[in-house]
């Protein structure tokens, strides 16, 4: 996505520079660019070209860390297919907990931060004051945020209960070890920390609709909900498409939440599979199995991103 | 370059007299204030929660029912925290956070600069090569990297150290994307007039296009540092011994520790907040468009 948009952008300058001799590029010592990238990829090819070849190959291995590998082939594939296989069988099961998450937080997530982007667009007195606001606990952490949500949903001292008991309401719910309550915690809790990003991408993409767009449509007669469905949407198109990708992915690698508030439970229900591959590699260090874990779990993304990057061009293509 | 370049800055904003919208819909601001001032209790209120716990003791954090505001402020969780010899030592940890954060703000910023600008503004062979593989790995799912780098930061003997927290990371691409974005943006006479004074490539990076790209290189310091301070998933696995962790997998054990003493859980949280807390107040505007600026870039 972005190699498109910014490559027309240094196309034609590219181009002028071959006609006219002064232009970038044409000048200087033809090995002064590689001094320039040096740094950089070293880096890149160590810790990001050279571990994901490597990452397959070790996916072919029984590695138990202290020890040998062992090459097994597809053997860490299979078995994650195999009737019966318990590994398989736990790893099916983060999977099915990752899709849990990711369906019921990313509407949420796409749908909250733009009303707030929405209201916050008004142009009311302080916004800059209230986006900061809703944008602070996502400058905090998946540790911190972790950590005092797992102290308000505590099921006997936390607030939630403590406030929910004052409405009325039941005050014995166990938050972090039972279903659904879980899953709500870890969802609003997920909302709470991110909405300000997808809030500041959204505001951000509002503002640069044209406003006599806005205006035209008001002189025809057009409604809000008419301008916001054919304005303000289509306008939001190319953000759309950003915040939808990012919000998915995100939830799709939840991590962090699990693993410090229901800690999986219960019965791993909510153990994701991230979390689950983090400790089959690096808690259990079953190399070979976890690396191929995550290759299944990476297909499955990259699989999510093209169905969403072709509904996108269909969108496209439509308007 | 955006709408974020040109617009009128917010204060000019909210005093434009508004056309249209709100004139015929009177109800729209007070409806507007009403939801941004409740969505904003809703906000601070855990924050405010967390800080009134650190200063409780634990009786009376969990005395039902709950009293928002300690009735005896104690900076007893905090004091338990800073003392030398336990196997919580969070000033360590905040040691090693500020360190490795820092170091790895630099390391990314010092290598994707030139980098970006070699990409944004020099003709060279390969380019287009290697500009499409470093961009097609922003669409490799991170996961597969777990295992792998963890396997090449033990070759390199840094497990259990801040070298393994400061830069594997550091290869990452976004940094590289921001800065190029921005280079492209610049106008060609300025290495041209450098060029006619007789500067090299090296000099104009350093003395005209490094000075002009100071927002650019200040917003991709910040996010990174605190994109390394609230590391979690990567340090909770590499690093383990005490005097070893950076925060975020320090606050985990601190949980772990102290599982039925919230004060201290919380005022954990509060000295892991209040650096990023007080650098985002600081350098809000470089965070804020820097996240903008990635949405609209997508």
């Amino acid at each position: 996505m972005t190699a498109t948009t910014s490559d027309t952008t240094s196309g034609p300058s590219t181009g002028a520079s071959g006609a006219a001799p002064t232009g970038r590029g044409t000048h200087g010592a033809w090995w002064a660019p590689y001094v320039f990238l040096a740094p950089y990829l070293v880096l890149f090819l160590v810790f990001v070209a050279a571990p994901a070849i490597y990452g397959l190959w070790i996916s072919l291995h029984q590695w138990e860390f202290f020890g040998a590998p062992i090459f097994l082939g597809l053997e860490n594939y299979a078995r994650l297919f195999e009737a019966g296989s318990q590994r398989g069988a736990a790893f099916w099961m983060s999977m099915r907990a990752t899709g849990i998450f990711v369906v019921l937080s990313v509407p949420l997530l796409l749908v909250l931060p733009l009303l707030v982007a929405l209201v916050l667009n008004l142009r009311l007195r302080g916004r800059t004051f209230f986006r900061a606001v809703y944008f602070t606990p996502y400058v905090l952490g998946v540790a911190v945020v972790g950590l005092l949500w797992r102290f308000l949903g505590d099921p006997n001292i936390g607030a939630i209960n403590f406030l929910l008991g004052r409405l009325g309401l039941s005050s014995n719910i166990p938050w972090t070890t039972a279903l659904p309550w879980g899953w709500i915690l870890l969802v609003v809790l997920t909302v709470w920390w991110t909405l300000g990003f997808n809030t500041v991408i959204y505001l951000a993409g509002l503002q640069e609709i044209p406003r006599d767009q806005y205006e035209a449509a008001s002189v025809d007669g057009a409604n809000a909900w008419n301008r916001f469905w054919h304005i303000t949407l289509p306008g939001l198109r190319r953000v759309l498409v950003f915040v939808v990708t990012v919000t998915v992915l995100a939830s799709a690698n939840m991590f962090g939440q699990a693993f410090l508030v229901t800690q999986g439970a219960p019965g791993n229900r909510t153990r994701t599979a991230v979390m689950l591959i983090a400790e089959e590699g690096l808690g259990q260090f079953r190399l070979g199995s976890a690396a191929a874990m995550s290759y299944i779990l990476a297909l499955f993304l990259m699989a999510t991103s093209l169905v969403m990057w072709w509904f996108f061009r269909r969108w496209e293509d439509d308007a | 370059m955006t709408a974020l370049d040109h617009r009128p800055d917010d204060t000019t904003a909210e005093e434009t007299p508004d056309s249209g919208v709100q004139t015929r819909r009177p109800w729209a601001k007070p409806l507007g204030y009403t939801v941004l001032v409740v969505l904003s209790l809703i906000y601070i209120a855990p924050l405010l929660w967390m800080l009134s716990t650190s200063l409780k003791t634990n009786p009376e954090a969990t005395r039902w029912p709950l009293q928002f505001l300690p009735s005896d402020v104690t900076t007893a969780a905090y004091e338990l925290l800073f003392r030398p010899g336990t196997d919580t030592p969070v000033l360590r940890w905040f040691m090693n956070s500020m360190l490795a954060a820092t170091a790895h703000a630099v390391l990314v910023v010092a290598t994707a600069a030139p980098a970006a600008y070699a990409l944004a503004r020099m003709d060279f062979r390969g380019k287009k090569l290697m500009f499409g593989v470093i961009l097609s790995t922003l669409f490799i799912p991170p996961i597969i990297f777990l295992v792998p780098n963890y396997l090449i930061v033990d070759t390199f003997g840094w497990l259990d150290s801040l070298w393994s927290v400061i830069v594997p990371q550091a290869a990452g691409a976004l940094g590289v994307f921001l800065l190029r974005q921005f280079f492209l943006g610049l106008p060609d006479e300025l290495e041209e007039a450098a060029l006619i004074d007789g500067a090299n490539q090296f000099q104009i990076f350093l003395r005209v296009v490094l000075p002009l790209s100071k927002p650019a290189l200040a917003t991709l310091l910040v996010i990174a540092f605190l994109t390394n301070w609230n590391d979690f998933l990567w340090p909770v696995y590499v690093l383990f011994n005490p005097e070893s962790l950076t925060l975020p997998p320090g606050l985990a054990r601190l949980q772990g520790a102290y599982t039925v003493n919230y004060p201290v859980i919380m005022a954990g949280g509060v000295i892991a907040s209040v650096p990023v807390i007080a650098l985002f107040v600081f350098a809000q505007r470089y965070v804020i468009e820097g996240v903008a600026r990635s949405g609209l870039k997508g």
